[in-house]
């Protein structure tokens, strides 16, 4: 396919697609469509439970695609974990996944996200900590769920996010002397050029 | 990579300390903790997995795993590729179950889009993971068996997973890195054979899982080496993060399949083997018995297909909206999710893992410690680990 070929009709409505120069007129971009976001009986009732129940901490709850999501300041990280862990209303028992997402060049910031799951209360959800560029830094959750231990290393390897409180944040999937974060955005992926 | 010598320093075990001192006279001749290091290169690790162990004699004293040799950056790369292109990335995670690894990425990109696809095309994916999940567990049984001395079992095990991935290649076109799965359904319609060929392979699978069943379980050798070893409660494997056989033999009936039924699960008829013990024996007899529900699965499968559209209505190049989507499913070594923040376009902005046998293998040094070398071997092999997605 060469360039002057016609543009397809999937792009370009028809009667259009004949004239060349009006189909390449800037056209209004649509914007980006968002996923619709829906939850579950279970969500729902957890996602009015939780502002009540984290009231002193400042949280933000709201919702992603049949997941409730709770942001928190990530001072109280530690806090609202125990807490959630402990009351039984909640009862998260089962980290699932914890990560960090990189947002620095839109906010500046990195995302730490846990995956939490009740197995008696069949409930989920994600909790979100934000934490600046500069040194990134968000309190270890080893102390309320042992599993997070190599999450946080991993992690520590790959985004330089520092987990104060992490009984032996050494490089887990790295070699010791690697330099660099080869997760972040800003790193690239190829150190060499393609030809 | 580097740090192959590493055995003392910031990473690991400090060699040779504090009991060198030798025993004063008239009292009791002292010991010398010994360090001996395991791997990357060694035949029990079932890959490029290290661990030092210090020991006093026979008995571990402490282990420190070390992972990392095969790490790609896997996540990184999926970031720059296409959602389509990825499914061939995920066929490489977890190498020994290509199609259930498969399967989690499709759903969570059709979960993002909410495209649903089409009956049949849901029924062929299970069937294929199911049988995956036989041939991985069948290679456990014989490599498991190796770990402890046993030759024989690993022959016929091979040789009933042979006649999986012969229909594995028959449908797909590839013995392993299979590619099969796309998101809204799958690559091509099976054969008009298909059902008969995989009806009599589970008839075949029936006799070799009793076979490996009745060479291993109840052998009072295998009984001797399994019971009592490597234990661990219930509550521990949770706060640890465990899943699949490994949460299950400690007898938490925690299964994706019914915790949160994806695909057609929910209309499927099978049972959750748990154990009781937490130890090695039943981390083996659940998979032993997981075997079984999974041809169950398979005959359900089979007498529910119809014909029909193998393909959902989706724009070759998967073009998700703006988001973010967790979606999990069981694989036969526990709870693989992946996680995709989406920005709109046709490559995620990030996406994540929760490989399994990475949480699984955290555990490894609370299950081993006061055990006899021999059997940290043993017990590294019920935890039944990838290094493809350990590492990733």
């Amino acid at each position: 396919m060469t360039q002057t070929d016609p543009p397809s009709s999937e792009n370009f409505p028809p009667g259009e697609s004949d004239d060349g120069a009006a189909a390449r007129a800037p056209r209004h971009e649509p914007e980006t469509p968002q996923a619709a976001v829906a939850l579950s009986h279970e969500g729902e009732a957890l996602a009015l439970a939780l502002p009540d129940a984290l009231a002193i901490y400042g949280v933000d709850v709201g919702a992603a695609i049949d997941e409730v999501v709770c942001r928190v300041p990530v001072d109280h990280v530690v806090e609202v974990c125990r807490q959630l862990k402990d009351e039984p209303g909640f009862a998260f028992d089962y980290l699932r996944l914890l990560t960090v997402v990189d947002y620095v060049e839109q906010d500046g910031e990195f995302e730490v996200v846990y995956h939490l799951y009740s197995l008696g209360n069949h409930h989920k959800m994600m909790l979100k900590a934000r934490t600046p560029e500069g040194r990134p830094s968000v309190p270890s959750v080893t102390g309320v769920w042992r599993g997070a231990d190599w999450y946080e290393r991993e992690m520590h390897d790959l985004f330089g996010v520092d987990f104060p409180g992490h009984p032996n944040l050494v490089p887990l999937v790295l070699p010791d002397d690697f330099e660099g974060y080869p997760g972040r955005k800003s790193y690239p992926l190829n150190d060499y050029e393609e030809w | 990579m580097n740090g192959f010598g590493n055995v003392s320093g910031a990473r690991g075990l400090t060699a040779l300390s504090g009991s060198e001192s030798p025993p004063s006279p008239g009292s009791e001749p002292g010991t010398v903790d010994m360090m001996v290091n395991m791997g990357p290169q060694h035949p029990a690790t079932h890959g490029v997995f290290r661990m030092e162990l210090r020991v006093d004699g026979e008995r571990v004293l402490d282990l420190v795993p070390h992972i990392g040799y095969l790490h790609r950056g896997s996540e990184k790369l999926c970031e720059h590729e296409l959602y389509s292109q990825i499914i061939t990335l995920f066929d490489r995670l977890d190498y020994v179950s290509n199609f259930n690894n498969e399967l989690v990425l499709v759903t969570a990109v059709e979960k993002l889009m909410s495209v649903e696809p089409p009956p049949r095309a849901e029924l062929i994916r299970i069937i294929m993971c199911e049988f995956n999940r036989i041939a991985s567990h069948l290679l456990f049984y014989g490599t498991f068996a190796i770990d402890m001395g046993a030759m024989t079992p690993v022959l016929y095990n091979f040789r009933d997973r042979e006649k999986v991935q012969a229909l594995f290649e028959s449908v797909s076109g590839a013995r392993m890195m299979h590619n099969y799965f796309r998101v809204g359904g799958v690559k091509q319609d099976v054969d008009a054979d298909f059902a008969a060929r995989a009806l009599t392979l589970c008839d075949d699978l029936e006799r070799g899982v009793d076979d490996s069943d009745r060479l291993l379980s109840e052998n009072a050798i295998f009984i001797e080496r399994t019971s009592g070893i490597g234990v661990i409660s219930g509550e521990a494997a949770l706060d640890w993060g465990l899943s699949g056989p490994v949460l299950r033999a400690s007898g938490v009936p925690y299964d994706v399949r019914v915790e949160e039924p994806y695909s057609r699960y929910a209309e499927l008829d099978f049972g959750v083997p748990v154990g009781s013990a937490g130890d090695c024996w039943d981390r083996f007899y659940v998979r032993i018995l997981e075997a079984r529900e999974s041809i169950g699965i398979i005959r359900q499968a089979i007498a529910l297909m119809e014909p029909g559209e193998t393909m959902a209505r989706v724009r070759q190049i998967a073009r998700p909206p703006a988001g973010e989507v967790y979606a999990h499913c069981e694989n036969p070594r526990g709870d693989l999710g992946v996680y995709i923040v989406s920005d709109g376009g046709e490559r995620p902005y990030r996406l994540k893992v929760r490989p399994p046998s990475f949480c699984n293998l955290q555990a490894l040094r609370d299950l081993t410690v006061g055990h006899y070398i021999a059997d940290a071997v043993v017990i590294l092999g019920t935890l039944d680990i990838v290094l493809g997605e350990v590492d990733r």
